[in-house]
């Protein structure tokens, strides 16, 4: 070896972007549409007719119990099966990646709703509002509220659980770094190129997740 | 008593599990009618309260507000529950908005008034429970006393048919209760139906028309205020009346 050519980050970056886009827009889904679900599972759980609840539960304990790698590869090679057209890997990543998320989410969020005092419902209710009038005007807000330290780091853990798609072809900014890894063999450069790139993008979330912590907090 | 009752309960029971909490209650409180509702703790007068408004369901019996039955199925429940307002021993202001928010919120989604009506009756409102300057504080930046009249006045501004209080002082310290206490006592004077679970005795005399006196879910008294302190009836009640005037 005759040392190291970091010229080679430079050329392939355009290529590596591409990739850091798909790792961005998956994240992206998962945050927005693992919330909403998550939020619809989460109320469902803490419903008083028992079969919701119930389903809701077995929902979120199935995808707990199931690796993501699992999960990407179910709905890339058996939703064809399901509604009998290949749907591309794009469109069943981000559904794999919402509802997996969902399942955490509605845990998280879940814990969030139990956290507003009992009290505060009761005042909602005595006011006239209606449950779902109760749920978003006050104790949802307070809720997310709360929750919003623990919502970013599970978005972290989501943002590197986008390497997974490799498994199904996709090229997010992981796979696309050992791509030219291996093109060029120019495997040490590449990889702690990917590994610097996590550490900014992570580290610098998770200081965000410190401060919104302390605002909570405070 | 009078035929036009605002409020009546007629044989209500209601259990936690096996706990037998409210025992065949009958009451009618009228039209203007201020009543305090008082009894050792555990004796259901907070229970009672809120199966008025049905925070809490019976099992049996009837509960009938201005000619609308609490237990049929076909009632509206947040409708009934919009013309009932409550304040809770903790207050339970929503933390997470500023008081004039607080009073507006319901008035708007519940009601349907547009902002800037639901928040001139705020205004006024805060004027008058004596907290006008406090429009923009939040819950935490306010006194418990403060609080508690925010919560007045959110209750207030429902235009409510009556009201309910749940041991409105006692999460108060001492020396922020007469300022609740004035702004209730203003309430009555205006004519306003109350239902108070208090052990506040200087409150009562002064103002209910008559007290009610619970004891292991049942009524044991329901009389003339100035009857019942001069002589209460039941053993139970002349414990409990030593007990709580002697400091």
């Amino acid at each position: 070896m005759t040392g190291f050519d970091w010229g080679v980050i430079v050329r392939a970056l355009p290529f590596l972007w591409d990739g850091m886009t798909v790792s961005l827009m998956l994240t992206a889904a998962g945050i927005v549409g693992g919330i909403v679900f998550g939020t619809l599972l989460a109320t469902m759980r803490l419903s008083p007719v028992r079969a919701v609840a119930a389903l809701a539960a077995l929902y979120v304990n199935t995808f707990r119990s199931l690796p993501l790698i699992l999960i990407l590869f179910w709905f890339y090679f058996l939703m064809p099966f399901a509604i009998g057209r290949p749907i591309g890997a794009f469109p069943s990543a981000i559904t794999a990646f919402v509802m997996f998320e969902a399942a955490y989410f509605c845990e998280i969020i879940r814990a969030g709703i139990m956290s507003v005092p009992r009290g505060q419902a009761l005042a909602a209710k005595a006011t006239g509002m209606t449950p779902w009038q109760t749920m978003r005007l006050v104790i949802l807000p307070q809720a997310f509220r709360a929750m919003t330290p623990v919502m970013l780091t599970q978005s972290i853990v989501m943002f590197q659980d986008t390497s997974l798609v490799y498994v199904i072809t996709l090229r997010d900014f992981m796979t696309a770094a050992s791509i030219v890894a291996g093109r060029d063999g120019r495997v040490i450069e590449l990889y702690c190129f990917a590994a610097a790139v996590y550490f900014v993008l992570c580290f610098t979330a998770s200081v965000a997740v410190r401060a919104t912590r302390r605002r909570v907090a405070a | 008593m009078s035929a036009a009752a605002m409020i009546e309960l007629d044989a209500v029971d209601k259990w936690y599990g096996q706990n037998h909490v409210l025992k065949s209650v009958d009451l009618r409180i009228a039209r203007g009618e201020v009543v305090v509702v008082c009894g050792p703790s555990g004796s259901g007068k907070s229970t009672l309260i809120k199966c008025i408004n049905a925070l809490e369901r019976c099992e049996r019996g009837r509960i009938v507000i201005d000619g609308v039955s609490v237990g049929d199925p076909n009632t509206d429940l947040p409708k009934l529950r919009a013309r009932i307002g409550m304040v809770f021993q903790h207050f339970e202001l929503y933390p997470h908005m500023h008081v004039l928010d607080n009073i507006s919120l319901a008035q708007r989604h519940v009601l349907k008034r547009p902002r800037a009506e639901a928040e001139a009756r705020a205004t006024a409102l805060l004027a008058r429970v004596g907290l006008a300057d406090k429009a923009r504080a939040y819950p935490s930046e306010l006194s418990g006393g403060q609080q508690q009249r925010v919560a007045i006045a959110r209750a207030l501004a429902m235009d409510p048919i009556a009201m309910l209080f749940d041991e409105p002082t006692s999460a108060l310290d001492p020396e922020m209760i007469s300022e609740v206490l004035d702004v209730m006592t203003s309430l009555a004077r205006d004519g306003m139906t109350m239902v108070v679970v208090t052990h506040e005795m200087g409150f009562a005399r002064a103002v209910a028309d008559r007290v009610v006196f619970m004891h292991e879910g049942e009524i044991l008294e329901a009389r003339p205020t100035a009857d019942f302190f001069r002589a209460p009836q039941s053993e139970r009640a002349r414990v409990f009346l030593s007990k709580v005037l002697a400091h």
